[in-house]
Formats: C-alpha cells, sequence, structure tokens
C-alpha cells in the first residue's frame, strides 16, 4: 500500500509542479499588471511604472524567464509573491482560502453524503416512487448550472423573507458587519454567520447532491444483481445488513475515482457560488485577479487548485485501498 | 425507438432547436431591435416574452441566444470527440512511447484549471464567438480519449483487426476503417454527453464575461445581465435561465437514453426504462 502510495504521488507531484508552472507562464505571458497604472491620473511616469512593477517582480519588460526563476525561488522560500498594490499575496491566500473551505467543506459533505444514500436508496426501491423522485430531482438538478441555481435560491429566500416578514436568509457576504452587538452579543453573531451560510451551502450541496445520486444509484444498480449480495443473504444477513455491509461497500469503489473528479468541478462550482454570494473566497479571487491582471495571486490560486485536485487525487486512492482489499495486498494495482 | 427517455430527450430537443430556427422568423422583432416606447415591460401580446430595461426584445434576444449557445455545444462536441477519437486511438494502437507521452498530456490538461486558461486566452483571441470552440474543445477531450484508449486497446486484439493488419494495411488506415467503427457507439453516446458540458460551459464563460460578449448575445450573458434584478423582475433571467436548463435537461436525456441502447456495458443499464 505504502509504495503504490508514493509511486502515485511521485506522479501527481510531477504533474502539479508542471501545471503551477504552465499556468504562471501563461498568466505571466498573458496578463499585463501595467495596465493598472496607466489608467490612472494624474498618470505616474513611465520610470516610477517600471520600478514599481520591476519590485513586485510584475514587469512585463523583464523576460519570462527572468521572472519565472524569481517566482520559483520565492516559492520555494514559500512566498507566493506580491500584489500589484504590493500586499503580500500570502496573508490574502490563507484568508480567503479559510473562507472558501467553510463553505465548500460544509456544502460538498453533506452534498456527497446525501447523494449516496439517496443513490443508494433510490436503486434498492428501483421503479418505486422515492426511485423516481430522487432521479428525477438529480435529472434537473443537473441540468440548472450552478449561476442558475444560485439565483434560483435567492429569489425563493427573498419571497420567504417578504412572506414571513422576517430576514431568515441572507444572501450577501459572510456576516452582517455589527451582527454580534445585538442583544445576544456573540451568539447573535453566530446564528448570523448560520444564515448567510445557508443558502450557498445550499447550492453546492444540491449540485454535489444531484451528481453523486446519479452515480451512486448506477452502481449500486449492478452491485444489487451480484452474487455476493445473494449470498450473504443465503447465509442468514437480514436484508438490510446484507445490502449495507455488502452491497453499499462494493457500490462505493468505483464511485472514489469520481470523487477526485468531482473536486475539480466543486472548485469550479465554489467560484460561480463565492461571486453571486458575495463571499470574499479564493475563487473570487481568481476571477477578479484575471481582470486585474494580478500575477501573482492568479498563480498562487492555480498552485492550490493543482494542489486541491493531487490531495483529492490522493484522497480517492486510500479510499480504494480502505474498501477494496486487494489494492492493500497488491494483487490489483 | 424502444427507450422512452432517449426519445423525450429527442423530441425536446428537435421541438427547442425547431423553436430557435423558426421563431426570429416568425417573431415581429429582431434581436438587436429596441423598442423605445416600452421599458422593462412583461410579456404582452406586443412582446411575447416582455422587454429588457433597454427595450430589446427578450423572445428575440432569448432565442438568438439559444441559437448561439446550441450551435456552440454541437460544434464543441463534435471537435472534442473527434480529437478524443483520435488521440485516444492512436495511443492505444500504436502503444509504447507514443501511448505514455500522450496519456501523460492528457494527465496534464486535466490538472491543468481549464478556467483559468481560458479566461487568458478569451480575450486576447479577439471576440469572435467561433474561436470560443476550439478553446473550449481543448478541454473537454480528455477523459473520452482515455475511455477510447481502453477500448481500442481491447478491439486490438480481435481477429478482423489481426486479419487486416496482416494484410499488410497500414497504421492509419487501420485505425480509420477497422479501429474507430468498432468504437462508434461509444463516441456517439459522448459526443451528447459533451454537447450538454459545452453549452453549460460556454454560457458559464459568457456569464463571466469571458465568452460571446457584446452585441452579441448567448444565454449566458443574457442571465447575467438579468440576474441583478431578477427577484423584481424575472422575465429577461426567467426566459433565458428555463431555455438553458431544457437544452441541457433534452442533452442528458437523450445522452443516457443512447447510452442504456447502444452501450451494453453501461453502468445504468435498464434504468428508468
Amino acid at each position: 500500500m505504502a509504495a503504490f502510495l508514493l509511486r502515485r504521488l511521485a506522479n501527481y507531484a510531477v504533474l502539479v509542479v508542471l501545471a503551477a508552472s504552465l499556468a504562471y507562464l501563461l498568466a505571466a505571458a498573458a496578463l499585463t499588471p501595467r495596465a493598472n497604472y496607466e489608467g490612472r491620473a494624474p498618470r505616474p511616469p513611465e520610470a516610477v511604472v517600471d520600478a514599481q512593477l520591476t519590485r513586485f517582480n510584475l514587469n512585463d519588460r523583464t523576460p519570462l524567464a527572468e521572472r519565472y526563476g524569481t517566482w520559483v525561488a520565492g516559492l520555494a522560500r514559500g512566498d507566493f509573491g506580491r500584489t500589484w498594490q504590493g500586499e503580500p499575496v500570502n496573508a490574502e491566500l490563507w484568508r480567503r482560502l479559510g473562507v472558501s473551505l467553510r463553505l465548500l467543506v460544509l456544502g460538498a459533505v453533506l452534498g456527497s453524503a446525501l447523494g449516496v444514500l439517496a443513490g443508494a436508496y433510490a436503486a434498492v426501491r428501483r421503479g418505486r416512487t422515492a426511485d423516481l423522485l430522487v432521479t428525477f430531482l438529480s435529472y434537473l438538478v443537473l441540468a440548472v448550472p450552478v449561476f442558475v441555481l444560485a439565483v434560483l435560491l435567492q429569489i425563493v429566500a427573498s419571497r420567504t423573507n417578504q412572506a414571513t416578514g422576517l430576514r431568515v436568509f441572507e444572501w450577501v457576504g459572510e456576516t452582517t458587519p455589527g451582527a454580534s452587538d445585538g442583544p445576544f452579543g456573540a451568539l447573535g453573531g453566530l446564528g448570523d454567520r448560520v444564515r448567510h451560510l445557508l443558502l450557498p451551502t445550499a447550492t453546492i450541496a444540491l449540485a454535489q447532491f444531484a451528481l453523486y445520486s446519479r452515480y451512486q444509484r448506477s452502481m449500486m444498480l449492478d452491485v444489487l444483481q451480484a452474487d455476493f449480495v445473494r449470498t450473504a443473504r443465503a447465509k442468514g444477513l437480514r436484508r438490510r445488513d446484507a445490502l449495507l455491509r455488502h452491497g453499499l461497500r462494493t457500490a462505493l469503489i468505483p464511485m472514489t475515482t469520481y470523487f477526485a473528479y468531482t473536486s475539480g468541478l466543486l472548485l469550479l462550482g465554489g467560484m460561480f457560488t463565492e461571486k453571486l454570494f458575495g463571499w470574499h473566497g479564493v475563487g473570487e479571487w481568481l476571477i477578479d485577479s484575471v481582470t486585474r491582471g494580478d500575477v501573482n495571486a492568479v498563480a498562487a490560486v492555480n498552485c492550490v487548485a493543482a494542489a486541491a485536485v493531487l490531495l483529492a487525487g490522493m484522497a480517492s486512492d486510500v479510499m480504494y485501498g480502505v474498501l477494496d482489499p486487494r489494492v492493500r495486498t497488491g494483487a490489483v494495482a | 425507438m424502444r427507450n422512452r427517455r432517449a426519445l423525450c430527450g429527442c423530441v425536446l430537443l428537435g421541438l427547442l432547436l425547431s423553436l430557435s430556427i423558426a421563431g426570429p422568423l416568425v417573431s415581429p422583432w429582431g434581436w438587436d431591435d429596441t423598442d423605445f416606447t416600452a421599458f422593462r415591460q412583461g410579456p404582452s401580446a406586443r412582446h411575447w416574452f416582455g422587454t429588457t430595461p433597454s427595450g430589446r426584445d427578450v423572445f428575440a434576444l432569448t432565442l438568438r441566444g439559444a441559437q448561439k449557445s446550441l450551435l456552440i455545444g454541437v460544434s464543441v462536441a463534435v471537435v472534442s470527440t473527434g480529437l478524443a477519437a483520435l488521440f485516444g486511438t492512436v495511443a492505444g494502437f500504436v502503444g509504447g512511447w507514443t501511448d505514455r507521452v500522450l496519456m501523460w498530456g492528457v494527465d496534464l490538461l486535466l490538472v491543468l484549471p481549464s478556467l483559468l486558461v481560458l479566461a487568458v486566452l478569451s480575450p486576447r483571441l479577439g471576440g469572435h464567438w467561433l474561436l470560443l470552440v476550439p478553446l473550449l474543445a481543448a478541454f473537454l477531450w480528455m477523459v473520452t480519449a482515455r475511455a477510447v484508449r481502453a477500448m481500442t486497446l481491447s478491439v486490438r486484439e480481435r481477429e478482423s483487426v489481426l486479419a487486416a493488419r496482416f494484410l499488410g494495411v497500414g497504421t492509419p488506415r487501420l485505425i480509420a476503417r477497422h479501429i474507430v467503427p468498432q468504437l462508434a457507439s461509444l463516441l456517439v453516446v459522448d459526443a451528447s454527453v459533451n454537447v450538454s458540458v459545452a453549452v453549460i460551459a460556454e454560457s458559464a464563460l459568457s456569464f463571466l464575461g469571458i465568452g460571446v460578449r457584446a452585441p452579441d448575445v448567448s444565454l449566458g450573458t443574457l442571465i447575467a445581465d438579468g440576474r441583478g434584478a431578477a427577484t423584481t423582475y424575472p422575465w429577461p433571467f426567467g426566459c433565458a435561465a428555463g431555455l438553458l436548463v431544457l437544452i441541457v435537461l433534452a442533452v442528458n436525456l437523450l445522452g443516457d437514453g443512447l447510452r442504456d441502447v447502444l452501450d451494453p456495458l453501461s453502468p445504468s443499464r435498464g434504468g428508468g426504462r
């Protein structure tokens, strides 16, 4: 198992380094942070702009190879460089990463867990009302892009707020300023955060739910016909135990591959969700940084995204190993 | 056709196609016309889906957007499935270093954040929407290529292919005449799945302002323009979003139905029939 994981890790690491480098080179070659200065009034002198850009390693007149060298040297010290305004990228990155993770982890865990359960249940109740309901729901949600889903939820939420006369749902930002100064103190602040978290989490969870319930249903349908489930029943296990311990576990194995695949989709969906709900997370930063030509910020987000895909890939390998004993003993691999 | 899902998808898609083609011919308003007597109005006999805040006819705009989305979606799917067929069969059939290099390229492209590349490249290639097709296709072929390669590995050993090889048929001809036809069902299914992916990707890019750009419209730009006022004035947003959802739903139904019919090893076999 260890050797198998190490080999995978080495393979992934090379890919991530290459992908991060390519993305930096692309961003550095194509984006123009200089334009930010040229739009200013009064327009700063050329020499000043040059000096400023060089200081932040953003000068497009420095050869690309030299800039890349500086960037890699900084990265080796764990420094992602500076934004075009001179703030360190690291601090901003960690702050925004926290915001994004709060949103994504909750939504993803909730959505995938519910999706797997609903998919498995639908497969067991194949052809009945529950199955039709889950299938219909997942079809519908899969056809709704995240940026439409988010707006639809906002419309529903604003109608609900109007109907009840309360601010049950919030859909702008992470908190309301001054929420914890109310009569309930810190508790009110927590409640406010939860209310802000509801809709964006629901957006991400719904999208994940649709994907996972679809996959899980078809995997489970295959497994239900399998001989070993019948054997488990024949040796005296109750139907539920046979389905959970033998059926669901086996049906989860192919799902681990999807886990790595959907993590990429999750990052993308998170980007739209952040943008639409006014969360200042990593995804929003990437979109804004591309429009501002902020090369170092773009490269940093990209490094994190590549690392996240790597982690998801590793996690899916580990899960594969845990669920499928043949991988551990090296019979497959 | 015995498959109900495929039939539903086919009919729905047909309706949407004919609507997006015939609609503009029937509509009294062009997509770029402005009615200075009607700003931000609900549906009426004059404007069937209402008007935008700047007085453009929502019906005409939405259908124009749907045309563009469908056109881009189908072209991207065809190009990307073509790429997948080419690289997948070559990697699987030739094997050795060619295979290793190609599959490594696939892995690399999968790790590279496609949205970043698209966001950086698309504004620099000029605004023409046709350029979106190769850009989107370049990031959609990898997973299919893997599947094609895996199937090529097994097809390669079939007697018919071996016989052709020993008769002295060259590699390009072998791939084109003996391998690709045997993968046809996989490719058809995948192309249809890719249509829905491409439609969503195109509208997502346009939504962010880096796909189809003004003055031209696509469903993505219409959704982006309409969403600000969506809670109080839902017509532009609702029509564009509804049409987008219907298109994707139809294509998904068709793709899944086709998979059930054509692919005997389909994981969802029998589902929903």
